[in-house]
């Protein structure tokens, strides 16, 4: 059965309604926090746990868990003083294909407000960053102005929603590098530097921003965390198979009729989620030729393979491919899935930071042979080059923006070895291979 | 990102941005932004304070607005910060102008989910009004750049014209937005679909249909 729009946590996500405060309250934003609080960290933190909730920004770390990293008792500098600690919001959406912080953002800004003060809270903060990327300008104003709503209110800085509890939240804005939506380049970047990730370890969690124990958390996974409290971990989980539960914001672009941004319950298969809310494949279900489910970094999936895979971590994992963000984009036959998945290669070649050799010298590398092989302009033998190659930059960077760029060139060569095989023999180079 | 080249440190830049300063709104501005960050860790405000520098800098000449090295000098001096760590922030993040640009800077998504809905046929269509990437139009009005994914992929494809988003384009509906720009008109930012409100599916959504008339809460339904 598909989800109700009653267990739809964000319910202005079109925009169809005001974002400020009074509306969102209206709504059930900000209802009750004080009580939340009250219950406790430790408290918020299994509760987080048990709604089995993993993080919404592509890894899928379970959020309870990443929070219960931070430590109980401060480390002190080296004056003796404790150290604050700090959230950081990574509302740095550029994984192409992904769109659905945007409209948390612009259409309901005090659902993530609230939940940074929940999730400072519970993990001991003393004030959440909000880096949100700089491409989104409007957005961004909306988010000043929802924060600065939240302040006139009491409901954030000090004695927040009159819980005893200081908290304050500030919005930093980014200025175009894919790149900060890693944890350790945005603690870089919000540090007044290029944003270019850390060795871990450390981790975030000891030594993070300004060296403090910091918490990077994805928008949607914090901006969900107040509803659970308010509606209980059985109700988050009752929501999606076992280690895949809860509902989830789906992202749809590309070939399909009406590509939209809809919540929907973790593991709807592709087929219902394409049939219920985008109107179909362009061209009827039969056009359909493959899917990058997951957004730029996981590898694709063949149409016969994706119909019936349920939109969850394990499901697409059992079809080779991963949920990532739920960034979904859709291909039919009309796609040149050679350039689409070489565009994706020039996007990692542009984002990279340029600090390990592998990724700054391979991901050029990989776009340049991508190139010739969407014209065949190459020899049958440079496919298993260029895969060897991904591998050997897979896994040896510090980040895994040189995984992100690999593995999409990996399931293209798994699964369309044939059409590049195809164009090399007609662009008249398959002799010289075979010779 | 190392496809781009700052604007020399010339004798006339200098006689132009030498004496770059603070309006007085921009300079309360800045220090808001920099109370944002920690006692001494003033540094984490260049970005901010670089992108109000881009946006003054654009407000004097009426442009989109760029950093010449002296304006990255201010920002240093007033962070206490030496200035290549201000010119290596400033060549980093690719929103950060540094060299000159026109009135409106067109800035058409080329990735792959913008590809397939036709970004292609955007491109084509702005090269056909004299746009090229590091170029300015003669008239001062048209710098180009195709960029990296804008988060806009479920309205694509789309373009961002220095502070909104023009999405579900098409060719025609992109030289209407232009036209209208060119003429100091504003069009309507946002989807240039007609009768499509923002990300729904178009035709109207397929959940929280009461949304749509009324600022419905569902909380007597749980």
């Amino acid at each position: 059965m598909a989800l109700q729009d009653k267990d739809r946590i964000f319910t202005n996500v079109y925009g169809y309604q005001p974002w400020n405060l009074k509306e969102a309250q209206a709504r059930g934003a900000w209802d009750g926090t004080k009580d939340i609080l009250a219950k406790g960290k430790e408290a918020i933190i299994e509760e987080v746990k048990a709604s089995g909730l993993r993080g919404r920004g592509g890894a899928g770390f379970p959020t309870g868990l990443k929070w219960s990293f931070m430590p109980k008792e401060p480390p002190k500098d080296h004056n003796g003083n404790p150290k604050p600690s700090f959230l950081v919001i990574n509302a740095d959406e550029s994984e192409p294909g992904s769109c659905k912080d945007r409209e948390i953002i612009r259409h309901d800004p005090h659902i993530l407000l609230e939940g940074a003060l929940v999730a400072g809270f519970a993990m001991g903060a003393r004030a959440a960053y909000i880096y949100i990327r700089g491409e989104y300008i409007r957005e961004a104003e909306v988010l000043f102005a929802a924060r600065d709503e939240a302040y006139a209110a009491g409901l954030l800085g000090k004695n927040a929603c009159g819980s005893g509890y200081d908290f304050d939240v500030f919005v930093h804005r980014g200025a175009g590098a894919y790149i900060c939506g890693e944890e350790t380049a945005m603690i870089e970047s919000l540090e007044g530097k290029k944003g270019q990730p850390r060795l871990k370890p450390p981790f975030p969690a000891g030594a993070g921003l300004y060296g403090c124990p910091t918490t990077v958390n994805n928008v949607e996974s914090i901006a969900v965390a107040p509803t659970i409290m308010r509606r209980g971990a059985s109700w988050f989980s009752s929501f999606g198979r076992e280690n895949n539960k809860g509902v989830k914001l789906f992202q749809i672009s590309g070939h399909v009729n009406k590509p939209c941004v809809v919540e929907e319950e973790m593991g709807i298969p592709f087929g219902e989620l394409i049939e219920t809310h985008c109107g179909g494949i362009r061209g009827g279900k039969d056009n359909l030729l493959a899917v990058i489910p997951g957004g730029s970094s996981v590898p694709l999936v063949p149409a016969e393979q994706i119909w019936d895979a349920p939109m969850d971590f394990d499901g697409l994992k059992a079809v080779g491919s991963g949920l990532g963000t739920a960034a979904v984009i859709v291909m039919d036959k009309s796609t040149d899935i050679v350039r689409a998945i070489a565009r994706l290669s020039h996007f990692y070649k542009h984002e990279s930071c340029g600090q390990c050799t592998p990724c700054r010298e391979g991901t050029g590398w990989m776009w340049r042979v991508m190139e010739r092989l969407r014209t065949g302009d190459a020899a049958v033998e440079e496919i298993d080059m260029l895969f060897q190659v991904t591998k050997q930059v897979e896994g040896h960077t510090i980040c895994a923006l040189g995984d992100a760029a690999a593995w999409p060139i990996q399931g293209l060569i798994r699964h369309v070895r044939p059409e590049l095989e195809r164009r090399i023999a007609e662009a008249g180079n398959v002799a010289e291979a075979a010779e | 990102m190392a496809d781009r080249y700052i604007e020399p440190d010339t004798p006339e830049l200098r006689a132009r941005w030498g004496n770059f300063a603070w309006t007085e709104a921009n300079a309360a501005k800045a220090k808001d932004i920099i109370a944002r960050y920690p006692e001494g860790r003033q540094r984490s405000a260049v970005m901010p304070l670089l992108d109000l520098a881009q946006r003054q800098v654009g407000a004097e000449e009426n442009t989109q607005g760029w950093l010449p090295i002296p304006v990255m000098e201010y920002v240093a001096a007033q962070l206490d910060m030496p200035i290549i760590r201000v010119v290596e922030v400033a060549t980093f993040y690719t929103m950060y102008n540094i060299a000159p640009i026109g009135r409106f800077h067109v800035q058409v998504c080329g990735t792959t989910p913008c590809m397939l809905r036709g970004s292609d046929d955007i491109i084509a269509a702005c090269k056909k009004r004299g746009m090229k990437a590091g170029h300015i139009t003669e008239d001062g009005l048209w710098s180009f750049t195709e960029v990296e994914c804008m988060g806009n992929c479920a309205s694509a494809p789309m373009v961002q014209i220095n502070d909104d988003n023009y999405e579900d384009l098409t060719p025609e509906r992109l030289d209407g937005v232009l036209d209208a720009l060119a003429k100091g008109e504003t069009p309507k930012a946002g989807t240039q679909e007609p009768g499509r409100h923002t990300v729904e599916p178009s035709g109207g959504p397929t959940t929280l249909r009461e949304m749509v008339s009324e600022n419905h809460d569902y909380r007597g339904e749980w």
